[in-house]
């Protein structure tokens, strides 16, 4: 009787610790997308300033402890049988969210070795791009938590993440497109591409992400 | 007491065993089948909560099985027991949930018929009523409380997480409460019979309090009971959890708290006194089917759902084993009777 006592006592300490886990996951999704802005604008403006490298270690920092994070709720999930029927969903979801503050980690990696030579006239549009993209993870932040607390605003939550997608799909094809109507080199151009890309891709897998939290919404509500 | 009394009992508690494999399964079969609660804890609680309930509130029902037909020879009640337990047993083994209740009945009718004595056809057709009202019953409640848990947890915006530690503590209540109406409902079905010719005599506890024969008859039915949960209820419980409806765990608790409320007033003294002093029709207190409340609930989750999800081919196949197992149980009974009396030279009527 007692060890099952215990055990329920745990099961409500080991709950509070898994949403607080989760909660802590979601802030630094966020914090990574905020960092990213201001990485990018520090790399435009002052690209040889020692405090770059300090932001882009930080971002690591964060990868990394979002990792350490992940594999915590994954153990605590799966060794205490929790949420059988919504397990695997919110496994599936912690994935991919960890791949996206991984592809904010790469393209800070990307800009640090490679060191991208963006003319001026592209730098508007580049913290453009880069603004909308991280407004659209910002509005998947709040998807993630309402698909915890509220799943009756996931779908509008989720809108928002396709109406930014949306406008970051415009932003990057004006941009690609101005950069190869310039006088640049083809290398140079294909080089400003890869980067102006691989920023754009952080949407299309934010609005994925959103898609299936939608998913599992209705699945919750059946 | 004599090897013979201790040996027909044996039969009493085989049918007690049967009931703990199958009935008892169904109290915490949604939630070990939906993975809420593991099977060992559920084995714990469903034990000591069928025993409690047997011991302290198993009369009322066993009262209105009296009526169908007092066995007063324990080579009688012996017959019954053992054809009810095999019955249920065979049905386990097949994976359906059947019930002792219904087979009990068949049991006794078959005595009735095997031995000439008349059969109360009131409290028959009281009997039979309960078993299409329970499910229907179980049905209507578990859609009421889905409902309103739906809209309490939408208005309540509690995280997942929460929720499933909410729901995993209330399916334990709930399957408590389950296994002490359970205990309290159908013990009558595996002691019933031992009642009027019990061997025990009252045990008078250091003159602070007593316990009666009944008392330690339903206190053995009650352990043998915990046996069949412990042997045998593992995979109908995963049966119950899975088979007819893929069920969520909020589901489980809903239905595993319906059959509950059904059992519980079939079963409780105090709500059919309470209501006879309303001047209100008391509520009879008649030992119904475990399996038919937990499928009615089941099938009344799935109506509301739409019914696709339903599968209605092992919910007929279900259906047609509570047709059967009462007349199989009848002709089983009326066998061992038959042996008894004719190459035993047993007297199973006095």
């Amino acid at each position: 009787m007692f060890g099952l006592k215990t055990s329920k006592i745990s099961l409500f300490s080991d709950t509070k610790k898994l949403e607080k886990d989760i909660d802590e996951f979601v802030n630094i999704l966020s914090e990574v997308g905020l960092a990213f802005k201001s990485i990018v604008r520090t790399y435009l403006t002052h690209s040889k300033n020692g405090n770059f490298d300090e932001m882009v270690e930080k971002v690591t920092e964060m990868e990394s402890k979002a990792d350490t994070i992940t594999k915590e709720i994954e153990h605590a999930l799966y060794e205490e049988t929790l949420i059988p029927d919504a397990r695997s969903d919110v496994l599936r979801l912690l994935e991919h969210l960890d791949e996206l503050i991984g592809m904010y980690q790469g393209n800070c990696y990307h800009f640090s070795i490679q060191k991208p030579d963006f003319p001026e006239e592209f730098h508007e549009d580049l913290i453009g791009l880069t603004e909308t993209v991280v407004s659209c993870v910002e509005s998947l932040c709040l998807t993630v938590r309402s698909f915890f607390r509220d799943t009756k605003s996931v779908r509008d939550n989720a809108h928002k993440v396709t109406y930014f997608e949306k406008e970051s799909d415009i932003k990057f094809s004006s941009l690609a497109r101005r950069i190869f109507n310039s006088d640049l080199n083809l290398d140079q151009k294909m080089h400003l591409r890869y980067f102006v890309e691989k920023i754009d891709r952080i949407c299309d897998q934010a609005e994925d992400i959103a898609d299936e939290l939608i998913i599992y919404s209705i699945k919750r509500s059946v | 007491m004599e090897l013979t009394i201790l040996l027909f009992l044996l039969g009493g508690l085989f049918l007690g065993w049967s009931l703990g494999a199958n009935d008892a399964a169904n109290v915490f079969g949604t939630a070990v089948g939906t993975r809420m609660v593991n099977f060992r804890t559920a084995a714990i609680i469903c034990s000591i909560f069928v025993i409690l309930g047997a011991v302290i509130s198993g009369a009322g029902t066993t009262e209105t099985l009296g009526k169908l037909g007092a066995i007063n020879a324990l080579p009688g009640a012996f017959a019954c027991c053992v054809a009810a337990g095999f019955s249920v047993y065979l049905m386990t083994k097949s994976g359906l949930p059947v019930s002792t209740t219904q087979a009990i009945v068949g049991a006794i009718i078959g005595w009735n018929i095997f031995t000439g004595s008349s059969i109360d056809f009131g409290v028959l057709t009281t009997i039979f009523a309960t078993w299409i009202i329970c499910p229907i019953l179980a049905g209507l409640i578990s859609i009421g409380i889905y409902i309103g848990l739906k809209k309490f947890i939408a208005a309540s915006n509690i995280h997942l997480l929460r929720l499933d530690a909410y729901t995993r503590a209330a399916l334990l209540l709930a399957g408590a409460f389950g296994a002490y109406s359970l205990g309290a409902n159908n013990i009558a079905n595996v002691m019933g019979v031992f009642v009027n010719i019990s061997p025990f005599t009252d045990i008078n506890v250091s003159n602070f309090f007593i316990i009666t024969s009944v008392q330690q008859l339903f206190l053995i039915g009650g352990l043998a009971i915990a046996v069949g949960v412990f042997t045998y209820s593992k995979k109908v419980m995963f049966t119950v959890g899975n088979d007819l409806l893929k069920l969520s765990p909020l589901s489980a608790f809903v239905i595993v708290l319906s059959h509950s409320i059904v059992l519980f007033l079939f079963a409780s003294q105090g709500i059919s006194s309470f209501l006879t002093s309303l001047n209100l029709p008391a509520i009879p207190l008649v030992p119904v089917s475990s399996s038919q409340a937990i499928v009615g609930g089941v099938i009344g989750i799935g109506f509301l759902k739409g019914g696709k999800e339903v599968k209605w081919s092992v919910a007929g196949k279900i259906s047609v084993g509570w047709v059967v197992l009462p007349i199989i149980t009848m002709i089983i009974a009326m066998f061992i009777l038959y042996i008894l009396t004719y190459m035993f030279n047993l007297n199973v009527v006095f």
